[in-house]
């Protein structure tokens, strides 16, 4: 794994490029079949728990408004959190990039002569290398959360943004826990089966003296209310509940773009985020603090505030809204090319639409041109989106973005290649994105399409498929070739 | 030049198109979301107790009267002998028997060793399912609901609210919240849901409705 210097220090995996990486997964039949049932059981209780609020719209269109308020003000509400957390007994860090917030985690990690952390699930983290880092010099980094010690365990990488190690069947971790977890600490027990009962168990085992022994937790977070100060995780499994509790010192890292205006706001984002996760109606553990409490968790709490690129993204008018994510996943879910190709061919540990639009921004367009094409811009990411963002059009923007970088030509290879691979067959694409194009309108009933049939049929395999948007891939391509001729 | 002006410089540099007399409150936030999905008059601790079972957490409803032969009952189903029991939980709750009360302080190890933990709630959420716990009399630090293989939580019915902004609006977010949904549950593998990982495996949550007053 490398961190590119050109790239502002996200862990970005350029090559292969999306195209020939999502060729290799699409050979992967085992992949591709636990992929389909992963999404689809994800997306349909999502959509079971969605529609028991016959307000959703009315909620998403207040989460949207409100990271709207966020990102255009977010210096306000960066140093009112600080001065929030300030005053609650935690201390504060600006880190510009990846190398500078790595350097405060150890910084601070050493402070307490300790040379092990417990991790839960933090993207920003993950984002930085943070783990890589800290082995380097001489600090473990243990993941706590399930798939994420199976992707510890594996020296693999997260595909999926809620269920990260969907990509590896009960044989293989059970396989795996048998082997590496030896290694780590507490081995797994020798007539381990592979029942997920019985592998949760082996987790919960081989966790708990790290758990009850850890002086040191490392956090992301979902939210931070710059009113407040308070910070939230939400989590299933109890291991967040154990990081944020029994350590002595607590240091969370997260991006600029994650906090909130108000303790109130989170009456919007605690009703969307679970619903559009797990589909569950409330995930079972959501833990916040307010900086530090007497007799109570972590004597010392550290918050560091991760830029690495989210300026530059916030600096692009279209661009910015990408920063309102609330890593919900339900893109991923609902995308029919993230259905055939897994999180790994979008090399960034931000997989699916929101990846095609995210990791291109951080690092930069020039480095990632191929994923803003890894998109049929079929529009259904932007419908599911808690908080609207319109994915498709930060796609169309990036492509133009990339196509200017690139040129012509070279362009031109990466939108096919994409494509191409995706769909197998470059003639089939197109005979469905014209279909669709066309045919949309026609077979559209308030704004959905049912199944379609012929090529389409696969696309168009889900309940919330939405009408196809006005422009498809090709007619965008075929009318910005054309701008672009002398 | 420090890495917060320097994040906060970019921050400014990145945000040229916002005017600079534009204020945050001038960047309208509709609220036109309900403030609660139930219907008037619907019986919110029924919905409660429905919701909280949904997640495969044991639902037990009682009165004041009753409530000491439910927690006898409730700790008797389970094979729980050895509890922490927190400051500020009321004694006259605890029903006699062959049961071990741990009183607090209890460091981790000692918590580690014990069956499970008793205690009372801030509120619970009924659309939700939800209990909520904040460091606040008869709750104990979160460690105590936390070590324990075994949670067995009592919410009084007037400490239900009906959905999420009733409940937020209830709570003081300077205490150390957590908000409890069912027992810890995983589904990494497969996606298959398995109950209990690292959080307390059992929960147990006890209703208390008023005790009824006679009419004469
Ligand atoms: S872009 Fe929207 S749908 Fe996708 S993960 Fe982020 S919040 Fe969820």
């Amino acid at each position: 794994m490398v961190s590119d210097p050109r790239s502002r220090g996200v862990i970005w995996l350029g090559s292969p490029a999306f195209p020939e990486a999502a060729r290799t997964a699409l050979a992967d039949e085992q992949l591709r079949a636990n992929l389909k049932r992963a999404t689809g059981t994800i997306r349909d209780k999502r959509l079971a728990v969605a529609a028991e609020l016959d307000d959703w719209e009315e909620l998403r269109d207040s989460a949207a408004a409100i990271k709207k308020r966020v990102s255009r003000h977010l210096d306000h509400y960066l140093l009112a959190l600080e001065a929030s957390v300030t005053a609650a007994g935690g201390t504060v860090h600006w880190a510009s990039d990846a190398a500078e917030a790595n350097r405060i985690v150890t910084e601070l990690v050493r402070a307490t002569g300790e040379s092990e952390v417990v991790k839960v699930k933090s993207m920003a983290t993950q984002e930085i290398g943070l783990n890589e880092h800290l082995a380097e010099v001489g600090i473990t980094a243990y993941e706590t959360d399930l798939a994420e010690l199976i992707v510890q365990l594996g020296d693999d990488r997260p595909s999926h943004i809620l269920v990260p190690a969907i990509h590896k069947n009960r044989t293989e971790v059970r396989d795996l826990f048998v082997a590496e977890m030896g290694h780590w600490g507490q081995p797994a027990p020798e007539d381990l089966s592979d029942d997920p009962r019985e592998l949760a168990e082996a987790a919960r085992l081989h966790l708990r003296e790290k758990f009850l022994t850890a002086k040191v937790a490392v956090s992301g977070a979902n939210f931070a209310v710059a009113d407040t100060g308070t910070v939230m995780v939400v989590e299933s499994e109890g291991n967040g509940r154990m990081c944020l509790t029994l350590p002595e010192t607590l240091i969370t890292v997260m991006g600029i773009e994650k906090v909130i205006p108000t303790w109130q706001d989170l009456e919007v984002f605690l009703q969307l985020l679970p619903r559009s996760s797990t589909g569950e109606r409330m995930n079972p553990y959501t833990s916040t603090w307010t900086g530090t409490t007497e007799g109570d968790g972590p004597r010392d709490f550290h918050l560091v505030l991760l830029d690495n690129g989210r300026t530059d993204t916030l600096a692009d008018e279209t661009g910015r809204q990408a920063l309102a994510c609330i890593r919900c996943s339900a893109c991923l879910n609902v995308c029919p090319v993230f259905e055939r190709t897994g999180g790994h061919a979008y090399g960034s540990v931000y997989p699916g639409p929101i990846g095609a639009v995210l990791t291109p921004q951080l690092v930069g367009v020039e480095n990632a041109a191929s994923l803003p094409f890894a998109s049929t811009l079929c529009g259904a990411c932007y419908d599911a989106c808690p908080v609207k963002i319109n994915i498709p059009e930060v796609l169309t923007h990036l492509r133009v973005k990339a196509v200017e970088g690139k040129g012509r030509a070279s362009a031109e290879a990466l939108a096919m290649k994409a494509a191409a691979t995706v769909l197998d067959s470059p003639r089939l694409l197109a005979a469905a994105q014209r279909a669709a194009a066309l045919g949309g309108k026609v077979l559209a009933r308030e704004g959905r399409i049912g199944r379609l049939p012929g090529p389409l049929s696969g696309w168009s395999d889900t309940r919330d498929t939405p009408a196809p948007p006005a422009e498809s891939f090709r007619t965008w391509w075929r009318k910005n070739r054309k701008e672009e001729r002398p | 030049m420090s890495s917060r002006d320097a994040v906060l410089g970019r921050i400014r540099a990145a945000l040229a198109d916002v005017a600079a007399e534009e204020r945050p409150e001038d960047v309208p936030v509709p609220r036109a979301y309900r403030r609660r999905h139930v219907e008037p008059g619907q019986d919110v601790v029924a919905l409660f107790a429905e919701r909280v079972a949904d997640y495969r957490a044991n639902v037990i409803r009682t009165d004041e009267a009753g409530l000491p032969l439910a927690l006898a009952a409730a700790l008797g189903g389970r094979g729980a002998r050895n509890l922490a029991v927190p400051r500020g939980f009321p004694a006259a709750m605890l029903p006699t028997g062959a049961w071990k009360w741990h009183a607090e302080p209890l460091d981790v190890p000692e918590l580690d060793a014990l069956d499970g933990a008793i205690t009372l709630a801030a509120a619970g959420i009924a659309v939700t399912g939800t209990i909520v716990l904040d460091t606040g009399p008869g709750q104990g630090r979160r460690a105590l609901t936390l070590v324990p293989d075994y949670h067995l939580c009592v919410v009084r019915a007037e400490q239900i609210a009906d959905d999420l902004p009733d409940a937020l609006a209830r709570l003081d977010p300077q205490h150390p919240l957590t908000f409890v949904s069912g027992p810890s549950a995983t589904s990494d593998i497969e996606l298959d849901r398995v109950e209990g990982v690292h959080g307390p495996r059992a929960l147990d949550v006890v209703i208390v409705d008023p005790t009824p007053t006679e009419q004469p």
